[in-house]
């Protein structure tokens, strides 16, 4: 899975539980999940589980606390698959 | 003083109909909900007909995106109807700050059994904890389908489920009613929800309560008041209700449908030949009594009764409750139906579901076909003319239904149809 791959992936699956679906139109890198999609922040537990499915891999607690920013997933997701 | 209540507001998810136009046409037509459910066939089901919404298609796209993953099946009902119920009473979902003066009483008789079932079991057996998310415990506790609908409405005033089993849905009203004739609110959504499938009917379809008969014959299988009755068809949906503070509703000129006049809850107590499953005589009359006495009213004056009427043994018995509660001979019997010749049994949802479909009968003048009865039971062969076989239009002033529910819990609502001065 190249990059763009890993960055699409996160997107999609971020994007299921943004309250503020216009909020998508203009994600980026530093978009920041709860802030400024306004997802709940109970829903980072099945974020990181979709995570874990879809890239194949396990993250630990501290590296799922780490995550705020679409950039951080997808840095985290990078340096795990590395 | 003790505040008048009205209806200004309905939404319903049946079996026959997604929302509350196309439960008005499938009412007048008489269009039963009930098919043959080949799922229930492969599990080895006594009982293989069942009366579950569908093609709910752009309904469900109302749904916030981002709730859509932690709303199950009961859920999505009572969400769809409490939206359809809001706007029908000219009532917009709250902005940044909640309305003070309106809650909900959604209830569910079995609730998120599916998602215990389909989820929470396999996961805990499996020892994987960690894979059930974050989504589980709204959908499982017992109040998730009324914290949904808070959510999406923006409702800031009590808002909770109830839950007594078949009696659930007419309880809601009546506990909804109550709270704003005490002041506590002035706007109350109130009603019942019930998802479907196996987990939720097979503890019924074990008891033998449950149509088996019928299993060729889906739309013949709810016979309520036949004498070949053979238990009840189980069924799914939700209905909805705005309950308005009379004074509030004139104030900003909404639609009225109906005046709430008098209601009762009790318990029979398993006592007088009550059980857990059979409601005892005297708790349903003194019910139904109780109802009556509340609404100030002279039995006489009742035109229309929306029965419980489930197609078990227990419907002769019902028919001879209302009898003698009303004093009222079979001869000067009211119209009586049962909804559930259409679309089964919904549990929790039914009084609900009911209750909608009697306020659109007095709004527009009709009694709905209480369908397969053609053979009606010998115990109450004299009432059988007052059961209309097909669409009756007729006025109805004044309508009760009452709902009863294993515990041997009961509760009577009367209604009147509103007459702007």
């Amino acid at each position: 899975m190249n990059n763009e791959d890993i960055y699409n992936n996160v997107v999609r699956i971020v994007s299921k539980h943004a309250k503020d679906p216009s909020a998508l139109n203009s994600i980026h890198p530093d978009t920041h999940i709860l802030n400024d999609l306004k997802v709940n922040s109970a829903r980072l537990v099945d974020i990181v589980l979709d995570f874990e499915d879809t890239f194949d891999l396990e993250i630990s607690d501290d590296d799922a606390d780490r995550i705020a920013t679409i950039g951080d997933a997808v840095k985290l997701v990078k340096a795990l698959k590395n | 003083m003790k505040r008048r209540v009205v209806i200004t507001g309905l939404g319903v998810v049946a079996p026959n109909a997604r929302n509350r136009e196309e439960f008005h046409s499938a009412l007048l037509e008489g269009r039963s909900g009930i098919r043959f459910i080949p799922e229930l066939a492969d599990l080895g089901f006594g009982c293989q007909v069942a009366a579950v919404p569908v093609d709910l298609g752009a309904a469900l796209e109302k749904i916030p995106h981002s709730l859509r993953l932690s709303t199950n099946e009961s859920m999505t009902y009572a969400a769809i109807s409490a939206m359809e119920a809001f706007e029908d009473a000219g009532l917009k979902p709250a902005e940044n700050e909640p309305y003070d003066d309106i809650g909900a009483i959604i209830g569910t008789g079995i609730g998120g059994i599916d998602t215990f079932a389909e989820r929470v079991y396999p996961s805990v057996a499996e020892k994987r904890i960690k894979r059930l998310g974050s989504t589980v415990v709204e959908q499982i506790m017992m109040s998730g389908s009324a914290a949904r609908i808070a959510g999406i409405l923006g409702l800031g005033n009590q808002v909770f489920s109830n839950s007594s089993a078949c009696n659930t849905g007419t309880e809601a009203l009546i506990m909804g009613c109550q709270r704003i004739e005490l002041g506590l609110a002035q706007v109350m959504l109130v009603g019942g929800t019930e998802g479907s499938g196996p987990h939720t009917w097979a503890g019924f379809d074990a008891m033998k309560v449950l149509s088996r008969k019928f299993n060729d014959n889906p739309e013949g299988a709810s016979r309520p008041m036949s004498a070949s009755a053979a238990g009840f068809v189980p069924a799914a949906g939700a209905g909805v209700l705005v309950l308005e503070n009379l004074e509030h509703a004139e104030k900003r000129g909404a639609r009225i449908y109906a005046e709430l006049i008098g209601s009762a809850i009790n318990c029979g107590g398993m006592r007088a030949g009550g059980t857990m499953t059979m409601p005892s005589p005297a708790g349903v009359q003194k019910c139904i009594k109780q109802a009556i006495l509340a609404a100030e009213l002279d039995p006489q004056e009742i035109d229309y009764i929306n029965g419980h009427l489930t197609a078990t043994i227990a419907d002769p018995l019902e028919l001879i409750n209302w009898s003698k509660a009303l004093g009222r001979e079979p001869g000067d019997f009211p119209w009586i139906n049962s909804t559930k010749s259409l679309i089964g049994h919904s549990l929790g949802a039914a009084g609900a579901i009911e209750t909608v479909a009697t306020v659109l009968q007095m709004h527009h003048g009709f009694i709905h076909a209480s369908r397969n009865c053609e053979d009606f039971h010998p115990q109450i062969a004299d009432f059988a003319r007052h059961a209309p076989q097909s669409t009756l239009k007729v006025p109805i002033s004044v309508a009760a239904k009452a709902s009863f529910g294993f515990g041997d819990v009961n509760s009577c609502v009367i209604f009147r149809k509103w007459r702007p001065l």
